[in-house]
């Protein structure tokens, strides 16, 4: 049994059973699968997390931001700043407690390097409804090409908890046609 | 020295007493921090229903960290040292090492936790159980900690003193029992789990103090997960251990094959890895090669692992059924099986639950890209009560029921009420699982006070979908804290005033007329030779093991297919 020691005391040299054997086997090749799926998908599939990123201030990339925002801001929404940049630009969009800054404007089907960054405590960049969700942390700016591929309003939600207002940090990103 | 043990009168093992003292302690603080975690765990439940809302903000966040830290640090761990004392001081025949050293551990372990509950509930420590630099918690939190951890590596340590004294002592012959097997699994993971936790926390401690100025957030994250993930490693080992316990105590199941158990076993060490990686994979700068590599754990051996214990368990369980002469159709040994027993009943559903809801999710999650659909949402939450819940939890509170009458020498009372809760707590849980990975699947973030987002400066709206799965995850916890409850009064009454047990306890159903066994311990020797190659046949495991194998196979490529449905990414 298994609360007592083996009974046959050369329990090593016992076979094994065939079922055991053919489902290890199965579960192994299973295995296999799923570890070259994941090779697969970065040469065919669209959907990889960008592996590029930089160490960087909190005060460079304000002013990265800014520059963006001097350049392409369209109009305003509230307090927040709309910008359209051009197709194929460098777009910052920062985290801080508890808002994203500034709100984008993309347009469908045209592709973006989007920075993120956080100016205090790490946030998490969640796009709904399309269901994208990367880590945002301080003195880390993670660059990665986005594709839109519906136009409509979209929200960026905070999921990492980042203190009290946490449940206040929305921010907007449009697409257009 | 002799009145130092008693023998006991059910499986013949001799017990050393202070050994029993300790796992009586251990196994009583652990049912006490479950109960408190247990009700931060429904108030964040009715809070997060959108119909209730129960809890102001800043008392969700709260409330949000004690229950992480209460139940997934403090009950788990507890009843881990229980776990360990029993596997190798009972089992083994033998006395335990250094039994002052168990109860420093014990006490390290309870001051540190009733400090960091301390520290929270001060409120000034709100941080959630993962701490992440840069937010601040008084330095106690990390304090307490600390002491938890350093207490549970001095349990480690007795547990590994005692196999030596007990191969010294020659109290056993051959090689140690596979259950044994499972639990020093266990403590090995953890002393690599409690280096880890360490390694970050006393420096964060520093940080804290203002003594040191600075803690990346990235090194942080890695470390501190080698220290999370692992302490779950130690949980699937742990609760696997119980299984195969539960299964050879009530019908006397026999592995069926030691040596392919045992390896299972040993994955669980051997590609452990850096089991950080998985939290990892949408972190900036973090590379494809070293995820895939990590995450993989080198092809998925670990799961592999557990993947070969989900034949084993069920498979020991329905050879022993058979032997006993439950062998019409391929079903018979599982219907037949003692479903009222709730030792039983909370095994088998704590091992289909953790295969079907905790595995399964765990590994899609885990995979590189999908990570990118499920990352921080309630999938994570969802996942995790699959396994650490329905898995870990309910496996312990089966045990619970052998321990209460082999251990504390008790008759449960309301056996009718214990023989319900694995059904009442189990159904509850999986209905937390799914209905939290249901609405992660719709976006919804965890660790959230206000899915409506009133009061911010931007709104945005949930689909309906999601409002309808908080409300049934809602109603899930409602019962899966009736279960709770149901369990704590169970334990808490029979202890206290279960009527005392003199002679041999009936843990199982008797071996059937005709068949060799022994009438204390239930077919103790019924299967006694059984797991040799040929003679086994087990197609009742072989279709459930089917069943299992192609859930996953779907599960997995449907979520591929809403992986590419997001927006492309390079
Ligand atoms: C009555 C039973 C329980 C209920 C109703 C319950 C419910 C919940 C809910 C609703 C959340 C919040 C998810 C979120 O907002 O992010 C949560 C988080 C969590 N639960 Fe439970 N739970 C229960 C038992 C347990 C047990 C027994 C464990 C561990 C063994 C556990 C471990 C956790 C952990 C680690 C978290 C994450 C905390 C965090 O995000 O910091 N829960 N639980
Ligand atoms: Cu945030
Ligand atoms: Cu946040």
């Amino acid at each position: 049994m298994a609360i007592t020691p083996p009974s046959n005391l050369l329990w090593w040299r016992e076979p094994v059973a065939r079922t055991e054997l053919v489902w290890i086997i199965i579960a192994f090749a299973w295995g296999l699968v799923m570890f070259f799926m994941m090779i697969y998908w970065h040469g065919a599939g669209e959907q990889n997390l960008s592996n590029e990123a930089y160490r960087i201030s909190a005060e460079r990339f304000t002013e990265k931001t800014n520059e963006m925002i001097e350049s392409h801001e369209v109009r305003k929404e509230g307090n927040f700043p709309v910008v359209r940049p051009p197709p194929g630009s460098d777009v910052y969009l920062i985290a801080r407690l508890w808002h994203w800054w500034p709100i984008l404007e993309l347009e469908k089907g045209q592709s973006y390097r989007l920075h993120l960054s956080s100016l205090d405590w790490q946030h998490g960049f969640s796009l709904q409804p399309t269901n994208i969700n990367v880590q945002v942390h301080p003195g880390y700016e993670l660059v990665m090409t986005v594709e839109p591929d519906r136009a409509g309003e979209y929200a960026v939600v905070c999921n990492e908890f980042c203190g009290i207002g946490h449940h206040l940090m929305v921010g907007k990103i449009y697409v257009t046609e | 020295m002799a009145e130092a043990f008693r023998t006991c009168p059910t499986t013949g093992l001799k017990v050393h007493l202070p050994a029993e003292n300790l796992i009586k302690a251990n196994a009583v603080a652990a049912v006490v921090f479950l109960a408190i975690g247990g009700f931060f765990g429904l108030l964040v439940a009715l809070t997060r229903w959108p119909a209730v809302h129960l809890l102001p903000a800043d008392w969700f966040y709260l409330a949000l960290t004690a229950h992480g830290l209460d139940v997934l640090l403090v009950w788990i761990i507890f009843f881990e040292m229980a776990v360990l004392y029993f596997a190798s001081a009972v089992l083994l025949n033998c006395r335990l090492a250094t039994p002052r050293v168990a109860w420093a551990g014990f006490v390290l372990m309870l001051a540190g936790a009733i400090i960091v509950n301390v520290a929270v509930l001060q409120g000034q420590s709100t941080v959630m159980f993962t701490s992440y630099v840069p937010m601040k918690a008084a330095p106690h939190f990390y304090l307490g900690m600390l002491l938890f951890a350093v207490g549970a590596l001095l349990g480690c340590f007795v547990f590994f003193g005692t196999l030596v004294v007990a191969r010294e002592e020659r109290t056993y012959r051959g090689s140690i029992p596979l259950v044994t097997f499972g639990a020093l699994t266990a403590a090995i993971i953890a002393v690599f789990t409690i280096a880890s936790g360490a390694i970050i926390l006393i420096p964060t401690f520093l940080w804290s103090l203002g003594i040191i100025q600075h803690i990346d957030t990235m090194v942080y994250k890695t470390v501190w997960w080698a220290m999370g993930h692992s302490s779950q490693q130690i949980n699937v080992a742990a609760h696997v251990a119980v299984w195969y316990a539960i299964a050879a105590m009530v019908l006397g199941a026999k592995p069926i094959s030691e040596k392919v158990s045992r390896l299972a076993f040993l994955f669980y060490i051997l590609f452990l890895q850096l089991a950080s990686a998985h939290h990892m994979l949408v972190e900036p700068g973090v590379s494809s090669e070293w995820k895939i590599f990590n995450t993989s754990y080198a092809m998925y051996l670990a799961v592999l692992g557990s993947m070969i214990h989900g034949m084993t368990v069920p498979g020991s369980i329905e050879a022993a059924q058979r032997r006993r002469g439950l062998t019409n159709g391929i079903f018979e040994w599982l219907r037949k099986a003692p479903w009222g027993n709730p030792a039983f009943s909370g095994m088998f559903m704590s091992l289909v639950m953790f295969g079907f809801i905790g595995g399964i999710s765990g590994v899609v999650m885990g995979t590189e890209q999908i990570n990118l659909i499920m990352h921080n949402t309630l999938y994570v939450p969802g996942h995790f009560h699959g396994t650490v819940v329905a898995g870990t939890t309910l496996a312990f509170m089966a045990i619970t029921y052998l321990v209460i009458p082999l251990i504390f020498r008790r008759e449960l009372v309301m056996p009718r009420v214990a023989k319900w809760q694995p059904y009442v707590f189990g159904l509850g849980v999986a209905g937390i699982s799914l209905f939290m990975m249901g609405a992660g699947t719709l976006g919804v973030a965890r660790r959230h006070w206000d899915i409506t987002f009133a009061g911010a400066m931007l709104p945005y709206d949930y689909p309906g979908a999601a409002f309808l799965m908080m409300g049934l995850n809602g109603l899930s916890a409602v019962l899966a804290t009736i279960g709770g409850i149901m369990y704590v009064v169970v334990v808490v009454g029979s202890v206290f005033f279960g009527r005392r047990v003199e002679g041999p306890v009936e843990l199982g159903p008797p071996a059937p007329r005709g068949v060799a066994g022994g009438s204390d311990l239930p077919a103790a020797e019924v299967v006694g030779q059984y797991g040799s190659a040929g003679t086994l046949k087990i197609p009742g495991t072989v279709a459930l093991v089917g069943v299992f194998f192609v859930c996953f196979v779907l599960y997995y490529f449907v979520n591929w297919k809403y992986l590419s449905e997001i927006w492309p990414l390079r």
